[in-house]
């Protein structure tokens, strides 16, 4: 079974070309100044519709993790066990991401900093803990 | 309202395997079923709310439902709230038969993800499915994770849950999963998504159920033999997905429930049993924190010692809710509800005058809250 590659559209793009280039980004609204991933037309907090993609300083906290030990895609299942993280950027946004240094021990709050990575040709946003 | 409307019948299928139904059928059977445990025919009824299956999704399933049991309602539809949607729905149809709309409704949910496709469990998130990121179990580890962080919830904690329902489920001859639960052999079960363990995870089933609501005059000009009270509901969502919540240990579930005691007049203290949404032990332990029976971060210490088991201070999900009965979203928690309200349940507690009841969906993305009662 083929690897889920991300499916980028027209908003999202923006968000995907920039992490190949080495940048992670995320959405800032020009009327109140509210942070936020994933890419939405419109601001979440004010409704607005004016943003720019704002460059993250790639520091942040890991939320909460998981350990999966079942595959529920058949893409995942040589490595299992594997960590998926919720890490909080410092600017505010939150996403989904993998440790890449689980071994030092993932603890809530422990601070992480960005560590992009290629797999399958696209290029993710994983973090390691600092 | 409170007090003023009641579930005057219920009924439900087998659970389980059921294969070659299909929903529409289950759903027919769940009615025909509550219509004779209301004693009351077809004819009566005006509403007809139905849960949309997870399984397969169809627009204006409701008036196919409908159709498929020669119903014109003057009420009727299909909502969509995951797990929250069968109380939710009982209240609405309380609201509408307030509001002069209809006299009586059925509330009927049917879903075959057994035999059918369990898609909606084991879905990829987006384009996070490329960091692995797949399946409604891995959002509640992710939420019990931090609760474990934040409070220092343990393994043990989580399983005093799991044995309570378990074992409450061996007694009920209609439970999917009948084998009892020991604390040693909850810790020895394998973790699917960490820290979630098999026994953590409730089934996946196939089946329907339905209730009757109407006004207690009505039911009483009905010659309704066991109508039970509702004294109260609520609703509340927390809508933001799990990586987006502010907060991943607190719901909106301590809205729902305020408004549901507000409107009954009742407290935590006064409430004699409880069915509580299973899909997780994590989402029992929260929502008894979300309710008031313990403070939030205590609910570990507060199930310990069989609190929540039968003949305990509080037990819960006394036919063996998701984790036991069948892994149907919801309303086998309501109709364990009424039975105990009724003096018919198999882990009845005795002089029982309140029950509480929680519906939940999503991950812990939408909220319903009723308290029935004397």
């Amino acid at each position: 079974m083929s690897f889920p590659l991300p499916e980028p559209t027209p908003l999202s793009q923006p968000y995907w070309d920039a992490l190949r280039a080495g940048r992670l980004t995320f959405q800032r609204c020009g009327k109140c100044s509210h942070a936020w991933l994933p890419a939405r037309a419109e601001c979440p907090n004010c409704l607005s519709a004016e943003w720019d993609w704002t460059k993250a300083s790639g520091k942040g906290r890991v939320v909460s993790w998981v350990i999966y030990h079942h595959a529920y895609h058949e893409a995942f299942k040589a490595q299992l066990p594997y960590n998926v993280a919720l890490v909080e950027l410092d600017e505010g946004p939150r996403l989904i991401t993998n440790i890449v240094n689980p071994d030092l021990g993932i603890k809530a709050d422990r601070p992480v900093t960005l560590q992009i990575e290629e797999e399958h040709g696209v290029a993710l946003a994983r973090f390691a803990l600092v | 309202m409170r007090g003023k409307y009641v579930i005057a019948g219920i009924g439900h299928t087998q659970f389980g395997r059921l294969p070659g139904r299909g929903t529409v059928s289950l759903n027919v059977e769940a009615c025909r079923n509550a219509l004779a445990d209301a004693g009351i025919d077809k004819s009566v009824v005006d509403a007809l709310f139905v849960k949309v299956p997870t399984s397969r999704y169809q627009s204006m399933y409701g008036q196919t439902l409908a159709e498929a049991m020669r119903m014109q309602p003057k009420v009727g539809g299909v909502w969509d709230q995951g797990g929250a949607t069968n109380i939710s729905m009982i209240s609405f149809a309380c609201m509408a038969i307030d509001a002069g709309q209809c006299e009586v409704a059925l509330v009927t949910l049917a879903d075959d993800p057994k035999t059918g496709t369990r898609q909606a469990y084991e879905k990829a998130w987006g384009d996070d499915a490329a960091y692995g990121w797949f399946s409604i179990a891995a959002g509640y580890a992710m939420i019990m994770q931090r609760h474990i962080a934040e409070y220092g919830t343990k393994p043990e904690q989580f399983g005093e849950i799991a044995v309570a329902v378990r074992n409450h489920g061996a007694k009920n001859p209609h439970a999917a999963l009948r084998a009892p639960l020991t604390l040693e052999k909850y810790l020895d079960s394998p973790f699917i998504v960490q820290p979630l363990r098999r026994d953590d995870i409730c089934l996946v089933s196939d089946g329907a159920a339905a209730v009757v609501v109407m006004s207690e005059k009505r039911a009483n000009e009905l010659g309704v033999k066991a109508p039970v009270r509702i004294l109260g509901f609520g609703q509340g969502q927390t809508s933001y997905d799990v990586p987006y919540r502010e907060v991943l240990t607190e719901t909106m579930a301590k809205v729902s429930a305020e408004t549901a005691f507000k409107m009954a007049g009742l407290t935590p203290k006064d409430i004699d049993v409880a069915q509580i949404y299973d899909c997780y032990t994590i989402a029992v332990l929260m929502t008894l924190e979300d309710y008031g029976f313990c403070r939030k971060g205590e609910g570990g210490r507060w199930v310990e010692d069989g609190r929540v088991a039968a003949g305990g201070e509080l037990p819960i999900n006394t036919s063996g809710g998701l984790l036991s009965e069948t892994g149907m979203p919801g309303l086998q928690l309501v109709m364990e509800g009424v039975r105990q309200m009724r003096g018919t349940s198999v882990n009845q507690v005795r002089d029982a005058a309140t029950c509480i009841v929680s519906n939940q969906g999503g991950i812990m993305t939408t909220h319903s809250t009723m308290i029935l009662g004397h």
